[in-house]
């Protein structure tokens, strides 16, 4: 269904492009050099004009630059999937030569050489260079992918500079403004550009979803997929095709050094939002989307800044966002998620030390004795290695639970729901300790550390696991511990054998 | 096109019983002119478990990839039920190794085991709710229906296999390719996969598992190779399993063939 909405879409856009074409090709706007950057500041009238649309021209843009960034996310999200962005930035920069080529010979043959299609040919064919020469490089000699990139990506670069220098010195054409390739620039696009941008992002669009099982599989499993005979060099080199029509169409709006952020930075961003290709293609569509349509209001609102580089701020904010705010990936919800983990880790092992306390003397046989007996917070604390301060916040959000009542400042007793939370975290903790000592070899005088880590992360079905495992010992419902509980007897001197079992 | 390869497959040659599911001839394959098999020549009986035993860099995967023609044959020929894989792929199921793929890939396990399903779908096809219910299947028969829709890096290692185990369940094949589905999986596991292999066998099918645990060779193959660059012994397990035949397949590698290989490598890189 989504397939045939945008064949439906495209035929509708398709005449269009030939008729606009004709029409604006002929006021292409004078141009200013791109090394003016001097920002006049936008009059009212000026974001009028963009925000409500007022102008065709800025219009046809901005919808062209906006299926740029869906068509860029799109392909951009198997890219990164099948690790090939890198060779995305390659290709954008081996497309300058090619775009000084075309030019010199366009105007030589008395063409209009700033055509946008004859320059987007010219880059095509050196971009296919470029990649042909790293697949040479690699393929001949023993240099590994990352050398090839890096020097195709300079000498082209170098290559297409030099060839934008001779011709600067030509007399035929008037080639300023090719530098608008370099760092992007929609002001020089008119209304036609801005149509073959959208239809061949749309087509690319179009071929992705056609293919997206073919291409999940090829990014997920390339050895399978061969094995199930599916062709898997074709379906690499029609995904690389891809890349290549997005950052071709890319390099008027955006520039060929800042494309690749295009092609990354939105799946790279809609990756923090979610586990699902899918909807990490989704979220990259419309992050690509956001950034193109804000990226060009941006430069037809000052429209001395390059827009690439609009188009890329925008892209970093939201991808900036996505990285902090992201749920499920995202870094708050992360830190967020271990700052639980110690939560409950700190609860466990306050319950466990009142569990144990009380165990040692004896006073869990009774409910009514456990539940009012109070402990020293002097004991607990000389129980494990955490320090006054830490101990007392524990507490509080103990008390704060319910898990734990306090007499004074210094004395805590378990509710009725802490003992019974107490009784099930040190059950869960013996059985992980039993187990071990029966089935990893872990010295028994070791166990109890062991144990720490590993069970506060146990899942229900482990547990029950090990409840079917290990058959239960205590006829009490809980184990006993299968190592001595050091547990200082400050009040009490009695000594109690039946818990200070040791094995 | 390639989609027609699957659904159109000769009745009669299913039908018989006593196909060979797998030969291979005096197969050569050569990592940059490295040799890693060399001349291995085998048949599998139907309907049998066959353990590929052999040290580490012995050429297990190599040999299986090289079947599936993952990587080019420097020589040799393979024919599944008689013919060659190209004509038969879709009565071979594969397990790769777990460690081949990125798991942090963002599908659940339930995407991963219909990935098994998308040469039957067809081209430009979407998955749909059928094929999904058969996805589902294949991972309860492997236990581990209740994660289909886990984040399969979030799944145990035990986990991860079953479901690469589940994705060449659900194509029903005739003839299985494990690359050491045993490797580092935790007990459950490794019985679930033992149930299955035996499952298989009843239903007449062969599977061919690379294996590292000899301990628990005699108890789960039936046949064996063993494997040190070229076959040392192939052959029902309590003919060929020998004290004297391991000795041979581990007891160091065929050390005068690798260094004449090797000092060839090495000449030609120098060219």
């Amino acid at each position: 269904m989504r397939a045939f909405a945008l064949v439906f879409l495209f035929a509708s856009l398709w005449p269009n492009c030939f008729v606009l074409g004709a029409i604006d090709r002929s006021e292409i706007q004078t141009q200013q050099s791109i090394t003016d950057r001097s920002i006049s500041i936008p009059e009212w009238k000026d974001w009028k004009r963009v925000f409500f649309l007022e102008d065709y021209n800025t219009r046809i843009v901005i919808l062209g630059t906006t299926l740029l960034g869906m068509s860029a996310g799109m392909i951009g999200s198997f890219a990164l999937l099948r690790k090939r962005a890198l060779m995305g930035d390659a290709l954008s920069h081996a497309t300058l030569p090619g775009i000084a080529i075309a030019f010199i010979i366009a105007t030589s043959f008395g063409l209009n050489g700033k055509s946008l299609p004859i320059l987007l040919a010219g880059a095509a064919v050196s971009g296919l260079l470029g990649i042909a020469a790293i697949l040479l490089i690699r393929n001949l000699t023993r240099l590994k992918e990352d050398a090839a990139l890096g020097i195709v990506l300079s000498v082209f670069f170098g290559a297409g500079i030099a060839l934008l220098g001779i011709v600067q010195q030509m007399r035929t054409g008037h080639a300023a403004g090719l530098e608008s390739f370099i760092y992007g620039k929609t002001a020089s696009m008119v209304a036609s550009d801005a149509w073959l941008i959208g239809s061949a992002g749309l087509t690319c669009m179009l071929i992705s979803i056609l293919l997206y099982k073919e291409l999940t599989l090829l990014c997920f499993d390339e050895g399978f997929a061969i094995s199930r005979g599916f062709p898997v060099v074709l379906l690499d080199m029609t995904l690389m095709g891809l890349v290549v029509v997005v950052t071709i169409i890319g390099l008027q709006a955006v520039g060929l050094i800042l494309m690749i952020s295009l092609l990354v930075i939105p799946p790279a961003a809609a990756r923090f939002w979610t586990e699902k290709i899918v909807n990490m293609t989704v979220v990259a569509i419309i992050l690509g989307a956001l950034s193109g349509m804000i990226g060009s209001a941006m430069s037809a609102i000052f429209p001395n800044l390059p827009s690439g580089a609009m188009i890329v701020l925008v892209a970093t904010a939201m991808f900036l966002f996505s990285m902090v705010f992201g749920i499920p990936r995202g870094i708050l919800i992360r830190k967020l998620r271990r700052h639980q983990l110690n939560l409950k880790v700190n609860r466990q092992h306050l319950l466990r030390g009142l569990y144990e306390f009380l165990e040692a003397r004896g006073l869990l046989n009774e409910k009514q004795t456990a539940e009012s007996t109070f402990v020293p917070i002097s004991t607990l604390l000389q129980m494990r290695s955490w320090s006054p301060a830490k101990l007392k916040k524990i507490v509080k959000r103990a008390q704060r639970e319910h898990l734990v009542v306090a007499l004074q400042e210094d004395q805590i007793r378990l509710t009725k729901a802490g003992l019974l939370e107490a009784t099930r975290i040190v059950h869960e903790h013996r059985l992980w300790e039993l187990y071990l000592i029966t089935y990893a070899d872990v010295a028994a005088s070791k166990v109890d550390q062991d144990a720490d880590a590993i069970e506060h992360v146990l899942e229900p079905e482990v547990i029950a696991e090990l409840e079917t495992l290990l058959v239960r010992q205590s006829t009490q419902g809980v184990l006993q511990s299968p190592h001595a509980i050091e547990i200082q007897q400050e009040n009490a001197n009695r000594s109690q054998p039946g818990s200070r079992r040791s094995t | 096109m390639n989609t027609s390869e699957s659904s159109t497959s000769d009745p009669q040659s299913e039908s018989s019983p006593v196909e060979t599911p797998l030969s291979v001839y005096d197969l050569t394959v050569a990592y940059q002119r490295k040799p890693v098999i060399w001349d291995v020549s085998f048949e599998i009986p139907p309907g049998k478990l066959v353990g590929i035993i052999g040290p580490n860099g012995a050429g297990k995967s190599t040999l299986i990839k090289a079947i599936m023609g993952l990587i080019p044959k420097a020589s040799g020929r393979v024919q599944i039920f008689g013919k060659p894989y190209q004509k038969n792929r879709h009565r071979v199921g594969y397990v790769p190794q777990r460690e081949s793929v990125d798991w942090d890939f963002p599908v659940d396990a339930l995407d991963v085991v219909t990935m098994g399903l998308y040469k039957e779908i067809g081209w430009c096809l979407p998955v749909r709710k059928k094929h999904r219910d058969r996805a589902m299947e294949a991972l309860e028969r492997v236990g581990i229906a209740d994660y289909a829709h886990r984040q399969i890096s979030q799944l145990s290692g035990g986990q991860q296999q079953r479901t690469f185990l589940a994705r060449a369940l659900v194509q029903n094949a005739d003839l299985y390719l494990m690359d050491e589905p045993f490797a580092a999986v935790d007990a459950a596991t490794e019985k679930a996969i033992v149930q299955i292999l035996q499952e298989m066998k009843q239903a007449g099918k062969t599977a061919l598992v690379i294996h590292h645990d000899l301990q628990t060779v005699p108890e789960y193959f039936d046949y064996v190779i063993l494997l040190n660059m070229r076959v040392i012994d192939h052959g029902l397990t309590e003919d060929v399993f020998t004290p004297e035949n391991l000795q041979k397949t581990y007891g160091g590698r065929l050390t005068l063939l690798e260094e004449a290989t090797e000092t060839m490598r090495r000449r030609e890189q120098s060219l």
